[in-house]
């Protein structure tokens, strides 16, 4: 059988989801054998021509030439699938979604006449349609082993929609909003992490964004009684998936 | 799981014999679960003795909140149940039903079990009648599991009459607690007085009255066993959370009111409480493969009615409103549990109270509905 080609394609983000592909290392040999790396520029130079079979998408769409190349892509492109918190919900760089482009280009570039951006970063699935998306700020491994593992035979990858509570329930870790009045973000996040902060004695900050018809008021109220003030509820969903909880911070999405 | 037997006296051991209680539950080749501190709460972990046991440690549960004090009396079990419950022994969170490899000779399945032999110390009046519930899906059951029966076949029970109740606490009102009644090789009751620190045991079973003779024990005087009921009769009065008697009935004449839609207000479908919930039984099963694509696994997982893949079908989910999934979870739970298990789902823990994160109070919303809200 013809090994699938996998192309990773970068949009606007920091690599860092890319980066958990190679951070596979015990599966990286085995990933290697099973699917032709066609074009993914941080690990080789080799491309392979389209169309692919496979196609990962980092990075949110904040340029001109971003709109019209994931066009390119999500036609050279018989799965696509979008990993991590820029793809999926449009990253940090949304914040720009709630402010004046032009302020911040003037605060932070020396030549702001050579930028040249969008007033948004949106996610992918605004642009084409996307088949399956990985969520996180950076992705989890084992969701991206999951997927590939599932592609590859044929079978529906599990990734559940559910809310981090479930996944701290079901490893044993002890609820830190109820034992210690921690904010944390769980209620209304996604699942798939690994439950990496609870665990690890923090509130979820919310990296893998909203989950399935979240409840941002009810928790927003719970945030309130363990003393977090108007502004850090407030900036407390303007991180990584700053733009998809803006979406659903004023009642179920 | 056990037979009937009569009841031998019952006896008193020092608390200094906890530790041989454990390490000769260990040496029987039992892997001994009880309760341990950490992460600011009472969990209920692998023990090797009994200095591993939280000593002098009371609890305040709270609608979302369970927080940890030192206690007055140095007694070993004054806490009540903390973030864990016995189900993920019996019935855990991800469990392995079988697999298949492609291996030169041909396809091969493994449906071995894993079914250690488990002694619970400290299983409490409602986590008894909550294990009796899960009994009736997973042992009697028309969807019976084969690997719950065997482990629940094996647990020795370490039973435990609370002297104390949680701020939660409701098992006074569904007939389950504060004291055991059936279903333990061993029970509990501590006494702090100013005879010692010891416990009286009683005994539940065959295997309990064989293990007792590891322990030096003594008779329990009169005054031993009036101690000791005393001390869990006033639990049971400090109790002040109650779940209404005709609670089955409220719900089916209330299934269209809009006090549902004020309880999705504030209900987070997060599904903490389906999790908590010793009696909470549902899961859902998943296909998994290995990369290289020649094993793959089927698994059994705890699911929980607050998703929306649980009543997921051909167009879509059929509980898409968070109200319908409230409805859905209290409505089987404390009335077609009846039906389909001839008692309640609910034994008054409380756990899903102390640990919904928004506090929301299943007898409160029962009482709610009542009113006709």
């Amino acid at each position: 059988m013809k090994k699938p080609k996998l192309a990773v394609w970068k949009f606007s983000s920091c690599d860092g989801c890319q980066l958990s592909l190679l951070d596979c290392e015990d599966e990286l040999l085995t990933v290697a054998d099973k699917v032709d790396f066609a074009y993914f520029l941080e690990a080789t130079r080799a491309k392979l021509k389209g169309p692919y079979d496979i196609s990962l998408v980092e990075g949110s769409v904040t340029t001109p030439e971003e709109v019209e190349r994931i066009q390119k892509v999500r036609k050279q492109s018989k799965v696509l699938i979008t990993i991590g918190a820029c793809a999926t919900a449009g990253g940090i760089q949304s914040l720009k979604n709630f402010a004046n482009v032009d302020d911040f280009i003037n605060t932070v570039y020396a030549h702001p006449e050579f930028i040249d951006t969008l007033e948004t970063s949106t996610p992918i699935a605004e642009h084409v349609k996307v088949d399956l998306e990985l969520r996180g700020c950076p992705i989890d491994k084992r969701q991206l082993l999951e997927t590939l593992g599932a592609l590859l035979v044929g079978r529906k990858p599990n990734l559940p929609n559910h809310s981090q509570c479930m996944e701290c329930k079901m490893s044993g870790t002890v609820c830190v909003m109820v034992a210690k009045g921690q904010p944390c973000l769980g209620p209304i996040c996604h699942a798939g992490c690994g439950n990496i902060c609870p665990s690890i004695d923090r509130g979820c900050y919310g990296c893998f964004g909203p989950k399935e018809l979240p409840n941002v008021p009810a928790l927003t109220e719970k945030l309130s009684d363990l003393g977090m003030t108007k502004k850090q509820r407030h900036d407390v969903l303007r991180t990584f998936n700053a733009a998809a909880f803006a979406k659903v911070e004023n009642g179920h999405g | 799981m056990t037979t009937k037997f009569t009841t031998p006296q019952s006896v008193i051991i020092g608390a200094d014999q906890l530790d041989r209680l454990i390490k000769a539950l260990s040496g029987l080749g039992y892997q001994v679960i009880g309760p341990k501190l950490e992460d600011d709460a009472v969990q209920l972990l692998p023990l090797t003795g009994a200095d591993e046991l939280p000593l002098g440690v009371v609890e305040e549960q709270a609608p979302g909140t369970y927080r940890l004090k030192p206690a007055k009396t140095p007694a070993y079990f004054d806490f009540t149940h903390g973030a864990h419950t016995w189900k993920q022994y019996l019935f855990p969170p991800k469990e392995k039903l079988w697999s298949a490899s492609k291996t030169p000779k041909g396809l091969v399945i493994d449906d071995s079990m894993d079914t250690p032999k488990y002694a619970f110390i400290g299983v409490r009046a409602c986590e008894l009648a909550a294990l009796g519930v899960q009994d009736q899906v997973f042992v009697d059951g028309e969807f019976a599991s084969t690997p719950y029966k065997e482990r629940r076949e094996r647990v020795f029970i370490v039973a435990l009459n609370c002297r104390r109740s949680g701020g939660t606490c409701f098992c006074v009102s569904q007939n389950t607690g504060p004291n055991v009644k059936d279903g333990y090789d061993l029970a509990l009751t501590e006494i702090t007085d100013k005879a010692g620190h010891r416990f009286v045991v009683e005994v539940g079973s065959s295997r309990g009255e064989e293990f007792l003779a590891k322990l030096e024990t003594s008779q329990a005087n009169d005054t031993d066993l009036k101690v000791a009921k005393k001390a869990v009769k006033k639990a049971a009065k400090s109790q002040d959370r109650t779940m209404p008697a005709n609670t089955a009935d409220i719900l089916l004449r209330n299934q269209e009111s809009t006090h549902w839609q004020d309880v999705a207000k504030r209900c987070l479908d997060c599904g903490n409480c389906t999790f908590v919930c010793p009696t909470c039984f549902c899961s859902t099963t998943t296909d998994e493969t290995n990369l290289d694509g020649d094993t793959a696994s089927r698994w059994r997982q705890w699911d929980s009615c607050f998703t929306l893949d649980f009543s997921y079908i051909h167009g879509g989910s059929i509980r898409r409103d968070g109200a319908e999934r409230y409805r859905q979870w209290i409505s089987h739970k404390l009335t077609h549990w009846h039906d389909q298990f001839g008692v309640s789902g609910c034994v008054g823990c409380g756990r899903c109270i102390t640990w919904c994160p928004v506090g929301i109070d299943i007898t409160e919303e029962v009482k709610a509905l009542a009113k006709g809200k």
